[in-house]
């Protein structure tokens, strides 16, 4: 954890991690797990309309079609029997179905994922992509509301700590060309904008597409960041980058196309950073779906009761209660925390320091935002203090000398925004 | 039920920087020493009661207001102490024992709890009790004659009120080093310069204090003082007399830098400590009472959240009014 130098008067200098000396041949491959767990969105679902049932056989690369009520399906990473259908919520509570899969030893490939992926429309190809590394956003990218100008793809990773875009970057430059030329031929032909560390531009050149360097303090690779610093445009407050006509992709998930259009088969596995306890990091690569407690015993890293298990790194991630969570396809890192390092909070409140102020990189005024929301005035935060201008950096909860969860209630507040939201739109039809 | 292990669960970041509320106020504290360890070497005993008096008092009525709110016990977050020992700071070494018990009352329950404790109180709650004191016993906070008794080898003689009467002639054997030494009386902790000024740099360096107030009420007395000087040199003391005596380093650094009563943005915080600094000045100048620190940053902290108004738009937001 890094803390505040004695002496230090300005805002936090955070510096996101680098690859250091790391070669491709030191990410460890984690065994197969005998048990899978998939994650589906399932609008409105209920688990009788489901059209696959427990015992049913999938195999790696196999598109299931969820409900046949809904388009939504899922691309399955492994070969076996379905054991288990649960309903699920995220974390912005939208509805899952989780898919526990017992895995069979031997891969056995699906034939149609490769006429899905070079299908001539656009929307069959995309629900064969989505599931895979890095491509869980890959639908809204083929069909976008606002006509694509230009894609951002970002080789620099959303946290601190994290490497697995970087070293995708490093280590697959080459496939990042064609990755990027089918990417263009799916979504449109955009412009593509691949955007890297300073120390990663040779290897960024090799892609053909324009490369930006950016400077790697915190928080500069977050997608408003991104917008404001290379492409020049400020997105409204509230609104998403794609609504401008830019979208955002990762490095690994361009990786995945070039993979999948060239070998014919899903990319199926996931390069993910994990983070020990005492913060040493390893790159690691997971077949999508194991569960983190397979990834945790292969590694050796002891987990005890009272620890905290994130996914993600320690600015943004999210914090689970139970290592059965599978490897998702935007698993980025798995961060582990003694529970000896854990931060508490207290019940202070702002004491109007203003050190959120000075971290704040998109100058809302925190002080004030949090006495709202505390207060469960939302509109009046989104409308008077830039709620929604928030490009959830959590620098404010950071540097909070109450301890106040402000990126907590940042977040509470527009989740509740976007249920007052529905709720108009509902109520009028 | 399974025998799963179960992880502490909470939202990002689960990373902290380490800072506390209880870290500052203990660095603000220490960061006082200098200057009212001087005091109480110059003025021995009645001084060091005085200190420790005022912040168990400060602590107690903290305490008991928790009680009395049925609040969380909040004295570990050393702001009472805080407030306690700015006041006694604050105060001539010759204060009786029950001035100071009301003067933390004021401070604690008026000009802190009522409001609902720390970060909700719109004034310095130690100028608070200073102001009430200052207008309540004016004898006993007229420093020249509350420090009748002490010989310490310099004028025994408050300067800003020499001034006041008696015009700059009379204040011409106050030299700046003698200033900064804390050759001069007044308040506990309010005249050992050098002391006061480490004090404010080590805070300003940890970040401990927004240094954008403290310089900028030092540079609203030094500009105001030196056109006021300039205008008639023989009425108006020069900018360095202003900056060293009374509580003009005390209030820049510890007093006009609290947290909860002043501005966040950088232009408010420029605005309300170079309009604190010129109010000092003109109050001292022009005004009737000797020193203008205390009722400059009052003044000051009631236009607070006007001033504090005054931001820049957020990303994304600029576009609104485009």
């Amino acid at each position: 954890m890094i803390k505040k130098p004695f002496f230090g008067f300005g805002k936090p200098k955070l510096d996101y991690a680098d690859l250091g000396g790391l070669e491709q041949g030191e990410v460890k491959d984690i065994p197969f797990s005998a048990r899978a767990v998939l994650f589906v969105e399932a609008p409105h679902p209920t688990v009788a309309d489901v059209s696959f049932k427990v015992g049913d056989g999938v195999k790696t690369g196999q598109n299931l079609k969820v409900s046949p009520f809904s388009k939504a399906t899922f691309t399955s990473t492994v070969t076996g029997s379905i054991t288990d259908i649960a309903k699920k919520k995220d974390y912005l509570g939208k509805a899952l179905l989780s898919v526990s899969i017992d895995v069979s030893e031997a891969d056995e490939w699906d034939d149609a994922f490769s006429d899905g992926v070079q299908a001539a429309e656009p929307e069959k190809t995309g629900r064969y992509l989505k599931g895979l590394p890095g491509l869980s956003n890959i639908d809204a990218l083929i069909n976008p509301k606002t006509p694509l100008k230009t894609i951002v793809v970002n080789g620099m990773d959303k946290d601190l700590l994290v490497t697995t875009q970087q070293m995708v970057v490093k280590s697959q430059g080459d496939d990042l060309k064609e990755g990027i030329e089918y990417l263009k031929k799916i979504t449109g032909n955009p412009n593509v904008i691949l955007v890297v560390p300073p120390y990663l531009s040779t290897e960024a050149a090799k892609s053909g597409a324009e490369v930006r360097t950016i400077s790697t303090s915190y928080p500069n690779s977050l997608p408003g960041m991104i917008m404001k610093d290379v492409l020049k445009q400020i997105v409204p407050a509230g609104a998403d980058p794609l609504s401008l006509g830019v979208g955002f992709i990762s490095a690994e998930g361009v990786a995945a196309l070039k993979f999948a259009i060239t070998e014919k088969r899903p990319p199926v596995t996931k390069v993910v950073t994990v983070i020990e306890k005492d913060e040493k990091t390893q790159m690691v690569r997971v077949r999508i779906g194991t569960p983190i407690h397979a990834v945790l015993n292969a590694l050796d890293i002891p987990l005890e009761e009272g620890d905290r298990l994130v996914i993600g790194g320690p600015m943004t991630g999210k914090s689970i209660y139970t290592e059965d969570m599978p490897v998702l396809p935007d698993t980025d890192a798995i961060m582990v925390q003694g529970k000896d390092q854990l931060e508490h909070g207290a019940d202070d409140p702002c004491v109007n320091c203003g050190e959120c102020i000075r971290a704040c990189p998109v100058r809302i005024p925190v002080n004030m935002l949090v006495r709202h929301l505390e207060n469960s005035n939302y509109e009046l935060a989104a409308t008077e203090y830039d709620l929604l201008s928030c490009i959830e950096c959590g620098l404010c909860s950071y540097v909070c000398e109450a301890k106040i969860p402000v990126f907590h209630y940042i977040m509470l507040g527009k989740y509740e925004l976007s249920l007052m939201e529905k709720a108009e739109e509902s109520a009028n039809g | 039920m399974d025998n799963r292990k179960l992880f502490v669960s909470s939202h990002a970041p689960y990373w902290h920087n380490g800072s506390s509320i209880a870290i500052k106020s203990y660095n603000i504290m220490l960061a006082a020493l200098p200057a009212v360890l001087m005091g109480i070497y110059q003025y021995g005993a009645p001084a060091l009661a005085v200190v420790t008096f005022s912040i168990s008092c400060a602590m107690i009525w903290e305490l008991i207001m928790n009680f009395v709110m049925k609040r969380p016990i909040s004295i570990g977050d050393g702001n009472a102490a805080v407030i306690g020992l700015m006041l006694a700071m604050l105060l001539p070494a010759t204060t009786p024992w029950w001035v100071v018990l009301i003067g933390t009352f004021l401070a604690i329950v008026v000009g802190k709890q009522i409001f609902g404790g720390i970060g909700c109180n719109p004034l310095n709650p130690a100028l608070v009790a200073i102001a009430m004191i200052f207008l309540s016993w004016q004898g006993l906070m007229d420093f020249n004659e509350a420090l009748l008794n002490y010989e310490l080898g310099f004028p025994m003689i408050y300067p800003l009120a020499t001034l006041k009467y008696f015009g700059v002639e009379a204040v011409s054997e106050f030299t700046i080093g003698g200033l900064l030494m804390g050759c001069q009386t007044g308040g506990i902790g309010t005249t050992f310069g050098l002391g006061l000024i480490i004090g404010g740099i080590y805070l300003i360096l940890r970040g401990l204090i927004r240094w954008e107030i403290a310089l900028s009420f030092l540079a609203g007395v030094f500009i105001t003082a030196l056109l006021f000087n300039v205008a008639n040199p023989a009425v108006y003391a020069g900018p360095g007399f202003h900056l060293l005596t009374g509580y003009t380093l005390i209030g820049a650094f510890f007093l006009a830098t609290e947290d909860s009563s002043s501005p966040v943005n950088f232009i408010p915080m420029l605005l309300y400590g170079a309009l604190a600094g010129l109010l000092t000045v003109l109050i001292r100048n022009i005004g009737a009472t000797v020193d203008g620190v205390v009722l400059a940053i009052l003044m000051l902290n009631c236009a607070n959240p006007l001033l504090d108004k005054i931001r820049p738009k957020a990303l994304g937001k600029e576009m609104e009014n485009a």
